[in-house]
């Protein structure tokens, strides 16, 4: 589904990935981990072509096609999606009209995406400018919302957990199941996912079949998540990574 | 009549990029005046009064008194031109406590290549009365230059209300010198919106609002400056009766042109709040945009602000909608759409439309 080979990054001149490579499969939900700094972000923003980030070498490779030099909205044609940590407030354009760009794209029936818009309790936000004085909460609602009605096959998530109240916790837990067919038999799921969490909460909703830690611009380890993140709690990122290399020697 | 039939089957696309729909159905009243002559004015509505100056000035005695008694006649050389013996222009009346909610429209063609159009606008909403009304103001296809200078006086009676939204449709080498006022009394409210979407050579105008107490004024303006247009925009609220209030909104966009964006607001009373609000997006390096803001009072019990800020488009707001599917320039054009949106509130559904198309026609022919 999604291949990345030794990517090396630079943003503003510094380097932030140094040498990533790894490959999702079809179906597949995916955790990255990763201490502050590390990269989790960038990897993400390089891989849906954020101009920012420039790609020193390496290949970014998506249903078996090279998009490394694709614009942003010719990967999302393509079939990828992103919800951002910290998305831009988009003045005097209000959500629903670019759901309605979004329901464009993925040819989804307006009756979804209201059900979508209910389920996401976005009733009141959708008429609202793009996360114009949206909550925390509100504003990765709205990415969220905006994802479910996009459709995409590889769906990235970028802290969809942090700055999320108890209470919509499980109103986003549920909608991300939905979204990454979570509910479904694992033989039945289509959708691909790379998902970075830094507390973990969101793994309490979604089941994720893998974990990966990026530590110094490059991917450190690949296993059972549930053990990483304890790993990670218990050890710290530098102990887990340790520990992970030895298991590999 | 037969004028009228000519302008309506050669220039509708023009009339209507301004607004202006000629349909009876939709209109409370219309008025079209092309060049100096009265090709159309008639009331549809009960309660609504629409003629053209010139038959005002016969029917009632008092509206020689309203002339020149807000906008100044020796104001400058334009308004002195103004004041000839071939002016026209229109008067539109709401009677007292006709409450009007479909628009009148009212329409200033320019359709002689060259032509000085002279225009002198009294528009009154009596006691208790609302009285909306879109004014588009174009020309001919093909008459590139001319001048047009407009004097419009407004009478917001006690308790009534006007939204006026004036829709500017011009070609490169015209200019265009509108001069007005308004007075609002007590518990009155006057919108005015101003749009200016197209090339022009010189546009300059500083409307005015006298306010009353608990008098309330909103001014809204959206302005685009092309390549080679000068458009130098202001609005200006006297803030004379307590707890009057006054909001004045830009959105400049410069692709190569020069845009002075003022606005000027005088508390002349205490416990009065005036903002005002300036933003400016160049998408040029050709361009100019300056804001002027000025803020003024003697008195101590005042709320006076205002905010300015000018910029490009961020390139981090085209690269998130791109990350929706949107190409580079619809996303570029989604955000200067929204940029010019401004949400003007006090208006029917009809004139909000009307200037949504206007941005919208606009923000398609810029990439």
């Amino acid at each position: 589904m999604l291949q990345v080979v030794n990517l090396k990054v630079r943003v503003d001149g510094k380097k932030v990935l140094n040498g990533v490579s790894f490959y999702l499969e079809q179906g597949n939900t995916y955790v990255l981990f990763g201490a502050n700094g590390s990269g989790k972000s960038s990897l993400l923003n390089t891989i849906v072509g954020n101009p920012k980030y420039e790609v020193v070498s390496g290949r970014i490779i998506f249903k078996d096609v090279d998009v490394t030099e694709m614009s942003p909205d010719e990967r999302v044609k393509l079939g990828m999606g992103i919800a951002f940590q910290n998305p831009p407030e988009v003045d005097g354009v209000k959500l629903k009209e670019l759901l309605e760009y979004c329901r464009g794209i993925s040819g989804l029936d307006g009756e979804e995406v209201e059900k979508y818009i209910e389920m996401l309790n976005m009733e009141e936000l959708v008429g609202r400018h793009v996360n114009k004085g949206f909550s925390g909460g509100e504003v990765k609602r709205a990415e969220v919302l905006q994802l479910l009605v996009l459709n995409p096959e590889l769906v990235m998530l970028d802290e969809p957990d942090s700055g999320v109240d108890i209470e919509n916790l499980s109103i986003m837990g549920k909608a991300l199941r939905t979204l990454l067919e979570r509910d479904k038999k694992k033989d039945e799921r289509t959708k691909t996912s790379l998902i970075i969490t830094h507390t973990g909460h969101i793994l309490q909703y979604v089941d994720a079949d893998y974990g990966m830690i990026l530590h110094n611009g490059r991917i450190a380890c690949i296993g059972n998540p549930e053990k990483i993140l304890e790993d990670i709690t218990e050890h710290g990122y530098e102990g887990c990574v340790d520990k992970c290399l030895k298991n590999v020697e | 009549m037969s004028e009228e039939r000519g302008v309506k089957d050669v220039a509708k696309d023009r009339l209507e990029s301004v607004g202006i729909i000629l349909n009876p159905e939709k209109r409370s009243g219309m008025f079209l005046q092309v060049d100096q002559s009265t090709a159309l004015a008639s009331p549809l509505y009960e309660g609504v009064e629409v003629m053209s100056i010139r038959d005002a000035l016969k029917k009632y005695e008092w509206v020689s008194d309203l002339m020149w008694s807000l906008v100044k006649r020796e104001q400058d050389e334009y308004t002195r031109e103004a004041d000839s013996e071939d002016v026209n222009g229109y008067f539109i009346r709401a009677m007292p406590g006709a409450k009007i909610e479909m628009p009148v429209e009212a329409c200033l063609y320019l359709k002689t290549l060259g032509h000085k159009q002279k225009v002198h606008n009294i528009i009154i909403a009596e006691e208790g009365s609302e009285l909306n009304i879109i004014s588009g103001c174009t020309s001919h296809p093909g008459v590139v230059s001319g001048m047009h200078i407009g004097i419009s006086e407004f009478f917001v009676k006690k308790d009534a209300k006007i939204s006026f939204t004036m829709v500017h449709g011009w070609e490169r080498d015209m200019e265009i010198r509108p001069r007005s006022a308004a007075k609002v009394e007590e518990n009155g409210v006057f919108i005015s919106n101003y749009v200016l979407l197209t090339p022009v050579k010189l546009v300059q105008m500083y409307p005015k609002a006298y306010l009353g107490k608990n008098a309330k004024a909103v001014f809204s303006s959206i302005l685009l400056a092309h390549e080679g247009s000068v458009v130098d925009v202001g609005s200006y609220g006297a803030l004379q009766g307590e707890k009057s209030s006054v909001e004045i909104i830009s959105r400049s966009i410069s692709t190569g042109g020069k845009v002075f964006a003022r606005g000027h607001i005088v508390a002349e009373e205490n416990d009065v709040k005036g903002h005002l609000e300036c933003r400016g997006l160049m998408l040029s390096d050709d361009g100019e945009i300056h804001a002027v803001p000025e803020l003024e009072t003697k008195y101590s019990q005042v709320e006076l602000s205002h905010e300015a800020a000018i910029g490009k488009i961020a390139e981090e707001q085209v690269f998130y909608l791109m990350c929706r599917g949107m190409t580079r320039d619809e996303a570029t054009s989604t955000i200067v759409r929204g940029f010019m949106d401004v949400e003007i509130k006090g208006i029917p559904d009809s004139l909000r439309f009307a200037i949504s198309k206007a941005v919208e026609l606009a923000a398609k022919d810029m990439f």
